[in-house]
């Protein structure tokens, strides 16, 4: 049997995106003991995903230089990577349990970096949940990491910088792009130039995208959102029609029918609290930076003493900010373990503070354009499935909140709402739309569900390990 | 699913699904396998019986759990392997 012994280095960095990479990097060139864990194998997150041994990329992009370049970093570094790992429990106490190739796991860390990133928010429409649709961000791991096209002809719809690059990324594959469905208003993108021309080398690969896609002759349709998706089994067609800026359906409400096999859908990011929730830390709803975000102060340290927070999970600022985030959370992590002391903490933290005020505001600029939109919700019918896992249709929840239902925990108990196995990071954000629309509530008072462990699916048999029924202590039968 | 002609590709291996035998490469995404031998379907939901596939890709909606070698997995996190024997999640 394996008796749990908790790990105990100096710094446990949960998440090995581009902050938890830069923030063990830097934690452990500070000196300090780190062990970097994710649930990929190698280290990456999302953006920066890893191809998977023996398929390299043919032309690599952007994304796949940066990462490489923070991998090479954190493999020179002396930090101990542990991929394949999953966290299921957190405590306040800084207590993190989790199960790995190996089995189960326990951390007892003196400092934790949480870099949790994001979830897509996918608002659902009738049909969402046919085969054949996926998620804009699913579309970019299909394309970066797995060198695969969603279909042979995809529609790619939704908000934010992600729609270029998953059509581009398409037809630079040789697939085919019916069309792109665009909820922001050309305006939107246009009022963006001045912050865009910040960054020369994103503008540069935004334009080389557009460059693409006119070249295809794809049908670019601003200000637009997908409402229905037709097909018996799988997808065989998308309908959009012309929404305002808050997605509300407009004019005459002509819809317009695109022939397809595939949909890549996304309205945006949304930054992951699962973990931040159990461990007990204050949050707050901005929704320009995405929804419900772990509160951190200036030097990225959270409400819980110990527990830092970097990357997305704070705000959607996009991959710059969370590098260099990464990098001010362990600069704060080694001041708090007495590593640093605040003098040198001050000099090192100032010029990293400049350069992430720099890279946010690009950052935000994005994250404006993929923030919720309250009229997105509507373009869900009655018999819309909501929560997917449990099969919950938007007359549930609508009938749930007539009933008087004015919390995500009071639908939970309700419904099962979030329960299933996505533990509701996939219908969250549309639950909470439903809720605060419903009960003429704010998202502040509709409130987060309550964070729960496991919070991913694990069999049990990982839990236990090996302990078998012969590890049970059995006490020596009683004297007759 | 289709994957792009062009980059160099781990070898093919065999994989069984539904009884059947197909090919797939080596330590590639499963679901991506599925999905091009056009197993887009993956299994029926829990409550209503309607059919779903792979979703969000990262191995936070669950959608494409399908049974390998006994086990529940996420097709997505689920690297291929010669001989794997995969159940999909729906009545034939």
């Amino acid at each position: 049997m394996s008796e749990a012994i908790a790990n105990q280095p100096d710094l446990l960095v949960i998440g090995a995106g581009p902050a938890g990479m830069s923030a063990a990097t830097m934690a452990a060139d500070l000196g300090l003991d780190v062990d970097l864990i994710d649930e990929a194998r190698t280290p990456g997150g999302q953006v920066y995903r890893a191809a998977p041994p023996g398929l390299p990329p043919t032309t690599p992009t952007a994304d796949h230089i940066a990462g490489d370049k923070l991998r090479e970093a954190l493999s020179k570094s002396t930090a101990n990577y542990h991929g394949g790992t999953r966290v299921w429990f957190t405590a306040p106490d800084l207590t993190v349990a989790g199960t790995g190739p190996q089995g189960p796991l326990t951390w007892a860390p003196r400092a934790i970096i949480l870099a949790s990133g994001t979830t897509e928010r996918i608002v659902p429409v009738p049909g969402v949940t046919l085969p054949g649709v996926v998620g804009l961000a699913g579309a970019t791991i299909l394309l970066k990491a797995h060198q695969a096209l969603p279909g042979e002809r995809t529609v790619v719809a939704g908000a934010g910088p992600l729609l270029a690059a998953v059509a581009a990324g398409i037809i630079k594959g040789g697939g085919g792009v019916v069309a792109i469905v665009d909820l922001a208003a050309r305006d939107e993108w246009l009022s963006r130039l001045p912050i865009m021309l910040g960054r020369p080398d994103l503008l540069r690969q935004g334009l080389q995208w557009r460059r693409l896609i006119r070249k295809a002759k794809v049908p670019y349709l601003y200000g637009h959102a997908v409402t229905r998706v037709v097909g018996n089994g799988v997808v065989e067609a998308v309908e959009a029609t012309a929404v305002d800026k808050d997605a509300r359906k407009q004019g005459t409400g002509q819809t317009r029918r695109f022939d397809c096999d595939a949909l890549a859908i996304g309205h945006g990011l949304v930054p992951t609290t699962d973990l931040s929730r159990l461990f007990g830390a204050a949050h707050d709803y901005r929704q320009v930076a995405g929804g419900w975000v772990v509160r951190v102060d200036i030097d990225q340290q959270t409400s819980v003493p110990g527990l830092f927070a970097a990357g997305d999970g704070t705000g959607v600022s996009g991959a710059a900010a969370a590098t260099i985030e990464g990098e001010l959370a362990a600069l704060a992590a080694a001041h708090h373990l007495g590593q640093l002391d605040s003098a040198a903490f001050d000099t090192r933290a100032a010029p990293i503070r400049r350069r992430l005020a720099r890279a946010r505001r690009f950052g935000a600029a994005m994250a404006g354009l993929m923030a919720m939109r309250d009229g997105l919700i509507d373009h869900a019918t009655p018999e819309t499935v909501i929560c997917r896992c449990e099969d919950i249709t938007r007359a549930d929840i609508d009938a749930a909140v007539a009933a008087g239902a004015r919390s995500l925990n009071q639908l939970k108990t309700a419904l099962r709402c979030g329960m299933g196995p996505c533990q509701g990071r996939m219908c969250g954000e549309a639950t909470a739309a439903l809720v605060a629309q419903g009960a003429g509530a704010d998202r502040t008072t509709v409130g987060q569900w309550t964070g729960r462990a496991p919070i991913r699916p694990i069999p049990l048999a990982d839990l236990v390990g090996d302990y078998t029924y012969d590890d049970i202590p059995t006490p020596p039968p009683a004297p007759a | 699913m289709k994957r792009i002609d062009g980059p160099s590709r781990p070898p093919l291996v065999q994989i069984e699904v539904q009884g059947r035998q197909i090919e797939a490469y080596e330590g590639e995404s499963l679901a991506v396998a599925l999905g091009v031998a056009g197993h887009v379907h993956l299994r029926d939901s829990q409550v209503a019986g309607t059919p779903r596939g792979a979703f969000c890709m990262m191995g936070v909606c669950q959608e494409c759990a399908v049974t390998v070698d006994g086990r529940r997995m996420e097709a997505c996190g689920t690297s291929v392997r010669a001989g794997m024997v995969v159940q999909l999640g729906y009545e034939t």
